[in-house]
């Protein structure tokens, strides 16, 4: 923990907050990519301390938020039926579909478990050879590895009761698609650490250079992400659009050689649709044809279910950068995370959500929810 | 996916209906703002009475000119058996705290024991010795009992529930509704323990270091409070939900605002390291033998001194405070110098993907 700590020092956090408001002359938007540094940076107070012509874009890297409301309709429908086993990350369980989530499934007597790696779903499927376990692999370049190793691992261990439901994407054809919206305003990317740990950063500097970005490569601490800052600003500030690693502690150029090479046996890469975003062209991995029988989708024809999202929901705006979540009209009112519209409220590393739980006291507070407390609480 | 206008969590005691919810969810059981609509909505206008509107932690009654604090709580635990505890320790020491946390001291406990089929004897005996044993740490006496028998498959084992009852010293009123602009806020020791140790046995995860519960009784530790100044204004023990739930009750109850420090709770580097494994937080784990205190600013440090000198309050630790801004909510003045709201959590955190 005393690492950790390290990077949570508020004396060293002064000492380059200092540096980015002596660096910062004129106003500059940043993206984060990933919602781990949007949950890190309205956790912290970071964008509060920022000079006021920094200003942080929250990006689309949630898995939990781009997972299409197609797939999780799927999940459910998979998690309904008997003689299944349904496993999931944690966090896709309150995600609703379009007409419930897989907590419903599961209070409808569904079997659906919370597990923390596809390997242990991995290890129900040699409990339950009479059952057959689905794994829900969704996420970003960071649990594609696990998810293709627990593949790769039931058809060395032969066993025919193990799928996945995949949804994986890929962040630089979204950072492409992102840049190339007529409406953009971003000028500089904190690219997200852990993604690259694995992937490397060979994919990045013809980005930077194509649309004249400096991408940092940055991880999540408080510190991590001052330093993204200071060093996209200082970039900026001289003009300069390269790519630079301020987490070497954790990203090597290469990446992670053993997790590319079990990426590559199992996936190939295909075009995908993000929720709130759209298809974006070669953005996402599907099971390789040598392991399409591992495939889900294949195995419980799932293929006739049809969506239609809120009109009102601008969850799409936000995972582009457009918007801020406090700018759309149901913010707070018809859309919370006990209600949500759209995947940005709902998922614990979405923006709308980072904003609704950390920084309501600056929200206007509702009328209804005014009316509701006064009531409450006559004397206060 | 619903469109109509919606009420805003935060405000959970509008009587709007169920929504979204036909079927009872593991959340209703966490502790957040799932349970909180269960009681508020379902149990409370089927009842219909004031002392459990009071919604406090156990309920206090006149009866034959005492004041009594009474109180029930069911408990399930998987598994049975934890670092640092049992079931039998939680189902004494979960209703003598909830007691205490009224002031007053506990004396009588009731025992109902629901028994599945198929477990064995040895383990409902290893129970119930750890229940006499932690009756006679508290101070209680286990008065009366029962026993059910369910079949196999119907139930996880063994579950307990107590009943309690205590006394409620003459000038001692704490309740949720009394905290005040100004009080100190004071959380008895170091958090999350209970949470993390039991996510450790029954996920199988290994954190490089043993967790243990920190299940305690804390009407010990109450009386010594009590000694220094009997006009402590508010004790809770943040079990399920964690800290940020008890004090987002309270805030909401007393509709003033709490403001914390985040460099000031007491998080061990076990938790805390546990907590940013899985993507919890820890302000929102369960405690078993913690409790916070709402006190007036000038008995904090004689509180916090009495605290201290007693087995479990050592870690005892001044957190925050209540203050007039953001009535109803919980901020928390982050390390890096900003802020941000704690909220009800919905119901039982959930592991992050990544």
């Amino acid at each position: 923990m005393k690492y950790i700590d390290e990077f949570n020092d508020p004396d060293l956090a002064r000492r380059l907050l200092d540096e980015i408001h002596a660096t910062a002359t004129r106003p500059w938007a940043l993206m984060e990519v990933c919602g781990g540094q949007t949950h890190s940076i309205i956790r912290h107070g970071i964008d509060q301390l920022l000079p006021e012509q920094v200003e942080l874009i929250h990006g689309p890297g949630c898995p939990v938020c781009v997972t299409p409301l197609d797939v999780i309709d799927k999940a459910l429908e998979i998690a309904s039926r008997p003689g299944v086993i349904f496993c999931s990350f944690g966090d896709m369980l309150r995600v609703p579909g379009t007409d419930r989530d897989l907590f419903r499934v599961k209070g409808e007597g569904g079997d659906v478990r919370v597990v923390y790696s596809p390997l242990d779903a991995l290890e129900l499927a040699r409990k339950h050879p009479d059952r057959e376990v689905v794994f829900f692999a969704i996420g970003f370049e960071t649990t594609a590895p696990a998810n293709a190793m627990a593949v790769h691992q039931a058809r060395r261990l032969g066993l025919a009761n193990f799928s996945l439901l995949v949804s994986h994407v890929r962040v630089p054809p979204a950072v492409e698609a992102i840049m190339s919206a007529p409406q953009c305003r971003v000028q500089g990317f904190l690219a997200a650490g852990h993604v690259c740990s694995v992937m490397g950063t060979a994919e990045y500097p013809e980005l930077a250079e194509r649309f004249g970005v400096p991408l940092v490569v940055t991880g999540f601490e408080p510190l991590d992400i001052l330093e993204g800052i200071r060093r996209a600003v200082r970039q900026l500030e001289r003009g300069e659009h390269r790519v630079e690693n301020a987490y070497a502690r954790a990203v090597r150029e290469d990446g992670n050689p053993a997790a590319l090479r079990m990426i590559q046996e199992v996936f190939e890469v295909a075009d995908r649709n993000w929720r709130g975003i759209g298809r974006i062209p070669r953005s996402g991995w599907r099971l390789s044809e040598a392991f399409r029988a591992y495939d889900a989708e294949h195995r419980f024809d799932v293929g006739g279910i049809r969506t239609e999202e809120p009109a009102e929901c601008r969850s799409g705006e936000v995972l582009q950068g457009l918007i801020k979540p406090t700018e759309c009209a149901a913010f707070g009112t018809t859309c919370t995370p006990r209600t949500p519209l759209g995947a940005t409220m709902v998922s614990s590393e979405g923006a709308c959500a980072a904003y609704y739980l950390y920084r309501r006291m600056n929200s206007p507070m509702p009328q209804a929810a005014r009316a509701a407390r006064e009531e409450m609480n006559p004397v206060a | 996916m619903t469109a109509d206008p919606v009420v805003d969590p935060a405000n959970w005691s509008c009587p709007a209906p169920l929504r979204d919810q036909p079927v009872v969810v593991m959340g209703h059981g966490g502790g957040g703002a799932l349970s909180a609509e269960l009681v508020e909505q379902v149990f409370i206008p089927a009842y219909g009475n004031a002392t459990l509107a009071a919604m406090a932690d156990s309920a206090v009654l006149e009866l034959g000119g005492a004041r009594l604090a009474f109180s029930t709580d069911s408990h399930v635990v998987r598994p049975l058996f934890f670092p640092g505890g049992s079931l039998g320790d939680l189902a004494v020491n979960g209703t003598v705290n909830d007691l205490a946390m009224s002031g007053a001291r506990p004396a009588y406990l009731s025992a109902a024991f629901v028994l599945e089929e198929g477990v064995e004897l040895s383990v409902v005996e290893r129970i119930a010795r750890a229940m006499g044993t932690a009756a006679e740490a508290a101070g209680v006496t286990i008065a009366t009992g029962d026993t059910k028998v369910v079949e196999s498959g119907h139930g996880d084992g063994v579950y307990v529930t107590t009943a309690g009852v205590g006394l409620v010293p003459d000038g001692v009123d704490i309740r949720p509704q009394r905290a005040r602009p100004g009080d100190a806020v004071i959380v008895s020791g170091p958090i999350g323990l209970h949470g993390v140790a039991i996510m450790s046995v029954r996920e199988g995860l290994e954190f490089g270091i043993e967790i243990a519960s920190d299940t305690a009784p804390l009407a010990g530790l109450v009386a010594a409070m009590l000694d220094v100044t009997p006009d402590v204004h508010v004790l809770r023990d943040p079990t399920r939900g964690g800290l940020a739930a008890s004090l987002n009750e309270i805030a909401r109850a007393s509709g003033t605002g709490v403001r914390l420090s985040e460099r000031a709770i007491p998080v061990p580097d076990a938790v805390a390291g546990a907590c940013g494994f899985l993507g919890l937080d820890p302000l929102y784990v369960a405690n078993e033998g913690r409790l916070v205190a709402f006190v007036p600013r000038p008995a904090a440090e004689a509180v916090l001194a009495a605290m201290r000198a007693h087995p479990q309050g050592t870690g005892a630790t001044l957190i925050g405070e209540c203050v007039t801004e953001h009535p109803g909510m919980v901020v928390v003045s982050t390390g890096l110098g900003g802020t941000r709201v704690v909220d009800l959590p919905l119901g039982e955190q959930l592991p992050r993907i990544c």
